[in-house]
């Protein structure tokens, strides 16, 4: 007979608490890995958050502008080539002149003075009269862009003492302010320009657009390639040494650096190939390169997901395993699909190291138009920015973060809400 | 008159012998029940019968099955008609997440057997009418097959199956999943089905057997041990091993 001290019953009883007690413990690390990577994740957003919300708005000054022909230098011609020549900056000039007469005949304070509109308020000046010439001749109030240091300063983010403004420079800004010609907008530049070397007039659009053109290359590319290979590989390949070695060179492609991938784009794409630089379709065949194992995978799983039943139904009616595929399998597993292909592009819409290997890194002014055209893109455009040493570039560089995130959400909260919306259970 | 034969078929699993030397004949217009044991091999033996077994890698079989005469392991065969020749039933209700209208559909579209939506029509309504379920489904002919009940999804996926018009429909325990009534309503329809096709039909249920069947053959450890007359069978059986599962001693 086994002796027992107690029997065992008592003996489970006596470890209940102990089983308890460790349970409780593991809910309490959880729980505190939950709460740590939340206050980490609200930490980041709040960081980018309060920084970039500065580049919603841009500190505008008002000047009225006598569009007078002497002083843009036009002689009788109106057409578009002079009027787009003409000396707006001079009008500028003429403008600010007119509120500080005292400070027009020393050539260091009109220096001075011309430094607090942006230099790009001339070619705003321009736009306005290419659209309306008849606007010539007249006098108008116009708002125009403040330079990103007066920006800074109307913001806060510069000290008035902090050296960067000469005294007059400060007494003429609070002039404009008494004035009330000085007033916070909507910085729309923000999001309907291109780069720009002046903060003030830098915008995303053109990065986006880059960053469109090239998902769109990625997409056309990456998704026919890749659900045609996962169906290949599930349905038609046998299983062998070779399929086998496809399989896991597959799943390798999956983990090799985005920047490989970017020296193997460089030297096949522009180097053997020689195809465009820095050119959006260039960028998108590099991330479909980077996007296909994704897209296989994604298609494998769901092609596998769905139950053998249905496929062995088709067939056994006569279908053929082309059929079965094609009007069965594939349709019931496109949800997976098209959530995988999703992540797929999230991923590659977050990419830059890639882009910057093949010269989608240049500083590029003018919106890319096609797949050809020079273009950045946006995580790129937040490199470069986050490199100028310009004070207002750090607002700038956490909006366009935050329009990047902004678009990672929606990708993926939209690959969420299909793979809910279609799920289907057996 | 003998529709199917197999002639020393073997079947192997990778190593795994799962048929050995079997040899049957399967009659036209009569029902044929495989019984026997749970991995005896009756349902490999029946997916043998319209080659579904192809679909599985490691699966080899040996010896001839002859289709009217014309062995159906030929390469020259195109598997596209010999399974619409020969149907089949699952397990397992397996309708197509599509409509009712469309499961049935779907076999005489692939195969082209309607030339007009009227023509299209009439054989779903036939077939649905044949497999005993028109007057349940008809007004909902376009809701999601999936939405019926097991029953109904069985003889749908019947409905489904003679819709292409086989010479044989194959049957894989076709009430392994449903309750006694819906049992017995397939079973019904098994025997109105066999005055117009061949019916070979694997179950686990030995009454279900003697009921629907004409001949019955049993199997065990993958070898063909008895088959005859299913009254013979189960009243005089010749094997010791059959009499000791009919009376519940193995299996």
């Amino acid at each position: 007979m086994i002796d027992r001290q107690s029997s065992p019953s008592e003996t489970i009883l006596a470890s209940l608490p102990r089983r308890r007690r460790a349970e409780a413990r593991f809910r309490i690390y959880g729980i505190a890995a939950i709460g740590i990577a939340l206050a980490f994740l609200i930490l980041l957003i709040s960081a980018i958050g309060t920084q970039g919300i500065g580049a919603i708005s841009q500190t505008e000054i008002a000047l009225d502008v006598t569009l007078d022909e002497s002083v843009l230098g036009l002689s009788d011609a109106r057409d578009r080539e002079t009027l787009s020549k003409a000396n707006y900056r001079a009008v500028i000039r003429a403008a600010l002149g007119d509120v500080f007469p005292e400070a027009v005949s020393a050539r260091r304070d009109r220096r001075a003075l011309m430094k607090l509109v942006s230099v790009g308020a001339g070619f705003e000046l321009r736009n306005l009269v290419l659209e309306d010439p008849g606007l010539v001749g007249g006098t108008m109030r116009v708002w125009v862009p403040a330079d990103d240091e007066v920006d800074m300063l109307m913001k806060g983010a510069t000290a008035r003492d902090s050296g960067r403004f000469s005294d007059k420079q400060l007494g003429w800004l609070d002039q404009l302010e008494e004035e009330g010609r000085i007033r916070s907008a909507f910085n729309w530049r923000f999001f309907t320009s291109g780069d720009s070397r002046e903060p003030e007039l830098a915008g995303i659009l053109g990065a986006i657009a880059g960053s469109f053109f090239a998902l769109i290359t990625c997409l056309v590319l990456s998704f026919p390639l890749g659900v045609m290979t996962a169906i290949y590989l599930e349905e038609f390949a046998p299983r062998n040494r070779w399929t086998d070695l496809i399989e896991i060179n597959i799943n390798n492609l999956a983990a090799v650096p985005s920047i490989v991938f970017g020296l193997l784009g460089l030297a096949i794409f522009l180097g053997f190939m020689g195809l465009t630089r820095s050119a959006p379709l260039v960028g998108g065949m590099v991330l479909a390169l980077m996007t296909l194992p994704t897209v296989i995978i994604a298609t494998r799983a769901s092609l596998r997901a769905v139950p053998p039943s249905i496929r062995e139904a088709a067939i056994g009616l006569g279908a053929s395993r082309m059929q079965a595929m094609l009007h069965h399998t594939l349709p019931l597993a496109m949800p997976g699909i098209m959530t995988g292909t999703i992540i797929g592009m999230a991923q590659a819409l977050g990419e830059s190291a890639p882009l910057i290997m093949i010269g989608m890194v240049a500083f590029i002014v003018d919106m890319p138009q096609g797949l050809l055209d020079p273009a950045s893109a946006l995580p790129v455009q937040i490199y470069i920015w986050a490199d100028s040493p310009e004070r207002a570039f750090a607002e700038k560089t956490a909006a366009a973060i935050i329009v990047l995130l902004a678009f990672l959400i929606i990708m993926n909260l939209t690959a969420v809400i299909l793979r809910r919306r279609f799920e289907r259970r057996w | 008159m003998t529709k199917l034969t197999a002639r020393n078929v073997n079947v192997f699993y990778g190593d795994a012998h799962a048929l050995k030397q079997v040899n049957l004949d399967i009659r036209q217009n009569e029902v044929t029940a495989l019984i026997g044991p749970s991995g005896c091999g009756k349902s490999t033996f029946l997916r043998c019968l319209n080659r579904m077994n192809d679909l599985i890698e490691a699966c080899r079989v040996e010896g001839n099955i002859c289709l009217d005469g014309e062995d159906i392991y030929d390469p020259a065969v195109d598997l596209v008609y010999l399974r619409a020749r020969i149907g089949m039933v699952f397990q397992k209700p397996n309708p197509f997440p599509k409509s009712v209208y469309d499961n049935v559909a779907y076999g005489p579209k692939i195969h082209g057997l309607a030339s007009s939506r009227a023509e299209m029509d009439d054989i779903v309504t036939s077939s649905l009418e044949r497999a005993g379920l028109f007057e349940e489904v008809k007004d909902r002919l376009g809701a999601p097959a999936t939405g019926l009940s097991g029953g109904q999804q069985q003889r749908l996926c019947i409905a489904r199956a003679i819709a292409v018009c086989p010479e044989i429909i194959l049957m894989d325990e076709p009430c392994s999943a449903l309750d006694p009534i819906a049992t017995a309503r397939i079973e019904a329809l098994i025997d109105e089905l066999k005055q117009n096709f061949t019916i070979v039909i694997v179950t686990h249920s030995m009454q279900q057997a003697a009921r629907v069947s004409q001949r019955t053959a049993f199997f065990h450890l993958g070898d063909l041990v008895e088959v005859g007359d299913t009254d013979t069978v189960f009243t005089k059986p010749v094997d010791p091993r059959t009499e000791s599962y009919i009376s519940g001693h193995i299996g």
